[in-house]
């Protein structure tokens, strides 16, 4: 990654959202860029209320107008900085060069509406094709996400969890993006289910080169479908760089913290290694680094100020002061 | 060591609009004092339906539950009270499992209120220090849940379930809905408390790094019905029934350099709906075969090591 | 731990208090409805006039100082006739949703957390009661037991209850299957503990908004079934019943019907900011 740099297809630069609540400002999001290759696929991990969720609204513009402010920062994507586009040119880039899968299979479908007249819409509305070719490539959009095109005429309801996250992601699929966003695909779905729809995706990002940024909790699903990592706390990036690098030579404490608390699947321990403490409250930030309180390294200078970004030896970012000691102080796996 | 829970043939079907829905078929175990039995299985298993029934917030269709001993199964009024103060169970979602309109404090303290033991002073006491034996600092007990993050959520719900020092506890899912670095530190509570107080759990999940974690012996779940039990260990090193096998090869490994093979099951999920005898897996194993619609039988295979597959020792070159 | 939560000591009853404090409209209308009440109650040291003075002499007087929202056709002083009118008509409104409320949430709450058969039976009584249109029924109850205070106040609790009924047993359906309340069974709650303690405090907030509603609506209703005859009867100055009564001078004397359509029209304006707010505030998806 280091050797050339590719041209980013899509970068986000110092992006900082905001929500009020009942005058409290809550701050979401502080300062992340991360860029997205072509072809590639970045995991953006990270807790709950970390952020995750509120980086890819942003970059669709679907935050709640009311509530939410984005303070700075710029999403380039094709050359266009999103956050200043008009929404009718945002209508476009929604679909046809970004598009986004959620979470819940069950309530992104349309339950009085067959499923292929839901994806068949998608094609039309973003497309100048007749009736007849809309509804044939729907068909073929199934088939192509593994469910037979018979079923076209068939309601969400007679589908199973995972047959419904296949329609989604077909549906997100259609008019071919450039990037898909994909925020926690699996988590609703069983491990066996889970499985078949990773390697779906990973199957048509191969075959479109499709760019991906894939937000989850699961460590595990990193490792089987991202190239890239950005590891998210407090909304900020607190280290990035490929998988091999993060999975391989973790150096942040909480990286390091993160990959101990899982059980292990073939060593025998007593007790897990959990992270000591409680995320912090994202309208009542720790000054310095966020993970300070809860970080065994910390020492008077994490209080202090900004944390810069720092290059590790092999060549990812990291946004610790105290590497060294980290280092000595082993990763406890 | 004694048996504190003993399951029988346990059934549970619901009626539904579409005829009988099998939700526990068959299923019998034991669970020894101070053991962790895990219960795996996907969504629609049956796993949570069976922690449900042994604590009797169901009532079974057939079988037998021993408790230390006695049966258990059809007791009511005063004796099914007396039941319930040895078994308890902590449910998954922190979110919905605490009434929001009770603050920490009466949360712990109702168990002991409804058993009519206790006085007044005696109760804020022994609430006082059921939240220090879970963590829960003592400004926390006028807070209402809705204040305080899943993870302590799951302390308090783990609190009221130890208020009437309980014997045996069904933890359905009890981590399922919480970040790793705070599912650590839940886990380690529930292990820390089962060696000081001797505990007994079931312990219900779909994580199996978690089940491998918490677990004594391992009982995998499809439809219902049970496919393998087998010592915990044993189960990850030499899974011998093809579903148990497919889920084991489904775990998203961390370990990026010797990822899992994958296993991709096809075909369709057999409906729980009056399901027609035979392998309910069968649709979806790639080894099925003419013998397997025929009525399964739960077979030990090597010591403590029980599979419910008829070509089980054909597949795992066993004679 | 450098992390704080903040933790509120106060309890529910103050927390709602203080989000409904936040909005004015409902505040208004809290305000406006207290003033009535004080009003009515206190109506003896305030009124200028008994009620029921005749003073034929300054019959059909326009407003003036003397008296403040004039007199009517036999010379009663309207002002004191609407602030005396206040204990009638809020307290119709408010002791008929009273029971509404009270019947209606017990048998809603008993009947949602059992449902099946028991609940089958109950609904379809209550459907009857509710096939029958309002006003129709309140006037059968009117004819059956004759008119007056007391009647009309029964009929327009009566007819409120199937109402009440659905949507308390709605609100305890949609929490039936929460896990708090198998925890209650498993910790060993008696049914009515469970039902009193852990349903109903999570399941009444639709009703208290919808009682504030109601008590407007019941104004209205007495109004109209005084107005058309059946309800509270002359001399007794309910709101409706002096709207009725002077429907005739609406032409020569506009005052003598403005000021107690006022008086309605202001009490049902407050009640709904009330509700409005009382809605807002009790939704635990708003909170902070």
């Amino acid at each position: 990654m280091s050797e050339k740099k590719n041209e980013a297809f899509l970068s986000v630069k110092d992006l900082v959202v905001e929500y009020t609540s009942d005058g409290q400002r809550i701050q979401a999001v502080n300062g992340i860029s991360f860029d997205v290759q072509k072809g590639r696929t970045i995991g953006l991990v990270g807790e709950t209320g970390a952020g995750k969720t509120t980086i890819a609204k942003t970059i669709l513009r679907i935050l709640p107008d009311r509530a939410a402010y984005i303070r700075g920062g710029q999403i380039i994507a094709d050359g266009k900085d999103l956050l200043s586009l008009p929404e009718e040119e945002m209508r476009e880039i929604r679909g046809n060069l970004i598009s986004m899968v959620f979470q819940d299979p069950m309530t992104a479908l349309n339950p009085t509406m067959r499923v292929g007249e839901q994806i068949a819409e998608v094609i039309l509305h973003h497309n100048e094709i007749s009736r007849e070719e809309g509804e044939k490539r729907a068909g073929e959009m199934l088939e192509m996400v593994g469910i037979p095109a018979s079923r076209y005429k068939e309601y969400p309801h007679q589908f199973s969890g995972g047959m419904k996250q296949r329609v989604v992601i077909a549906i997100a699929l259609a008019c071919t993006p450039d990037i898909l966003l994909a925020d926690e695909p699996t988590t609703a779905l069983d491990v066996t289910i889970q499985a078949q729809v990773l390697d779906m995706i990973n199957d048509l990002k191969q075959k479109n080169n499709t760019s991906m940024i894939l937000i989850t909790h699961d460590l595990g699903v990193v490792a089987s479908a991202c190239d890239d990592v950005a590891v998210i706390y407090a909304g900020r990036i607190v280290e990035t760089g490929t998988k091999e690098q993060i999975f391989d030579h973790p150096h942040h404490p909480y990286t390091i913290g993160l990959f101990g608390a899982i059980p292990s699947m073939n060593v025998d321990e007593e007790y897990l290694h959990p992270i000591d403490g409680l995320p912090p409250d994202p309208s009542n930030l720790p000054a310095g680094c966020a993970f300070g309180p809860r970080c065994p390294y910390a020492t008077e200078n994490c209080r202090k100020g900004e944390i810069p970004e720092t290059m590790t030896p092999d060549g990812h970012k990291c946004r610790c002061i105290n590497l060294d000691q980290v280092k000595e102080g082993g990763i406890h796996k | 060591m004694s048996t504190v829970i003993e399951v029988k043939r346990l059934y549970k079907y619901f009626s539904t609009p579409g005829g009988m829905l099998h939700a526990v078929d068959d299923v019998s175990f034991k669970i020894e004092e101070g053991r962790t039995l895990g219960v795996v299985g996907e969504s629609g298993c049956g796993k949570s339906t069976l922690g449900r029934t042994i604590v009797h917030l169901l009532e079974s269709t057939g079988g037998q539950i021993f408790l230390e001993g006695r049966d258990i199964t059809h007791v009511k009024g005063k004796e099914l009270a007396k039941a319930r103060e040895d078994m308890q169970i902590m449910f998954q979602d922190p979110y919905s499992s605490l009434d929001p309109r009770k603050t920490i404090e009466q949360t712990i303290m109702e168990p002991l209120l409804v058993s009519r033991r206790y006085k007044k002073s005696e109760m804020y006491q022994k609430a006082q220090e059921l939240m220090e034996l879970v963590g829960i600092d003592q400004r926390l007990s006028k807070a209402y849940p809705h204040e305080l993050d899943g993870g302590r959520r799951q302390r308090v719900g783990f609190a009221r379930a130890l208020a009437l020092d309980p014997k045996f506890i069904v933890c359905d899912e009890p981590v399922s809905a919480l970040d790793v670095s705070i599912q650590a530190q839940v886990l380690n509570l529930l292990r820390r408390l089962q060696k000081e107080k001797g505990l007994t759990y079931m312990f219900i999940t779909h994580d199996m790094s978690v089940v491998r974690h918490i677990s004594d012996d391992i009982l995998v779940m499809y439809l219902g019905q049970m496919v393998e039990k087998s010592p915990a260990r044993e189960l990850f090193v030499k899974p011998m029934h093809p579903y148990t096998r497919a889920l084991l090869s489904a775990i998203p490994s961390v370990d990026i350099h010797n990822p899992n093979k994958r296993e991709i099951l096809k075909g369709e999920l057999t409906s729980p709906i009056d399901p027609a005898p035979g392998c309910r897996f069968a649709a979806r194993c790639k080894y099925a075969t003419e013998t397997c619609k025929r009525e399964q039988v739960l077979e030990e295979i090597e010591p403590e090591h029980f599979v419910s597959c008829c070509r089980v020792r054909e597949l795992n070159g066993l004679p | 731990m450098a992390k704080q939560m903040r933790i509120k000591r106060n309890s529910q009853f103050l927390d709602i208090m203080h989000r409904l404090s936040k909005n004015k409209a409902a505040m208004a209308g809290l305000v406006l409805i207290i003033i009535e009440v004080l009003l009515a109650v206190f109506a003896k040291f305030i009124v200028p006039y008994d009620w029921n003075a005749i003073d034929i002499a300054n019959a059909n007087s326009f407003p003036s100082l003397q008296h403040l929202m004039g007199t009517d056709e036999l010379g009663r002083d309207i002002f004191s006739r609407i602030i005396y009118g206040a204990r009638y008509s809020l307290s119709i409104g408010i002791f008929a949703t009273l029971i509404t409320t009270v019947i209606g949430t017990f048998i809603g709450a008993v009947v949602g957390y059992y449902g099946g058969t028991f609940d089958n039976i109950i609904m379809r009584i209550l459907d009857v009661i509710q096939a029958m249109p309002p006003i129709l029924f309140n006037i059968c109850i009117a004819t059956a037991l004759g008119s007056g205070f007391m009647n009309t106040l029964v009929a327009l609790a009566v007819g409120g209850i199937p109402g009440a009924v659905r949507l308390v047993r709605g609100s305890v359906m949609s929490i039936r299957k929460v896990e708090y309340l198998e925890s209650a069974d498993s910790i060993n709650c008696s049914k009515m503990r469970t039902i009193f303690v852990h349903v109903l405090p999570n399941a009444i907030s639709p009703s208290i908004v919808s009682a504030t509603m109601n008590v407007a609506n019941l104004i209205l209703t007495a109004a109209s079934l005084s107005f058309i005859g059946l309800g509270v009867q002359a001399p007794t100055p309910e709101w409706g019943a002096m709207l009725s009564a002077s429907r005739n001078y609406i032409r020569n004397y506009p005052y003598m019907v403005l000021f107690p359509g006022l008086a309605i029209a202001i009490t049902v304006l407050a009640l709904n900011m009330l509700g409005d707010g009382l809605r807002d505030a009790l939704d635990p998806k708003l909170k902070d």
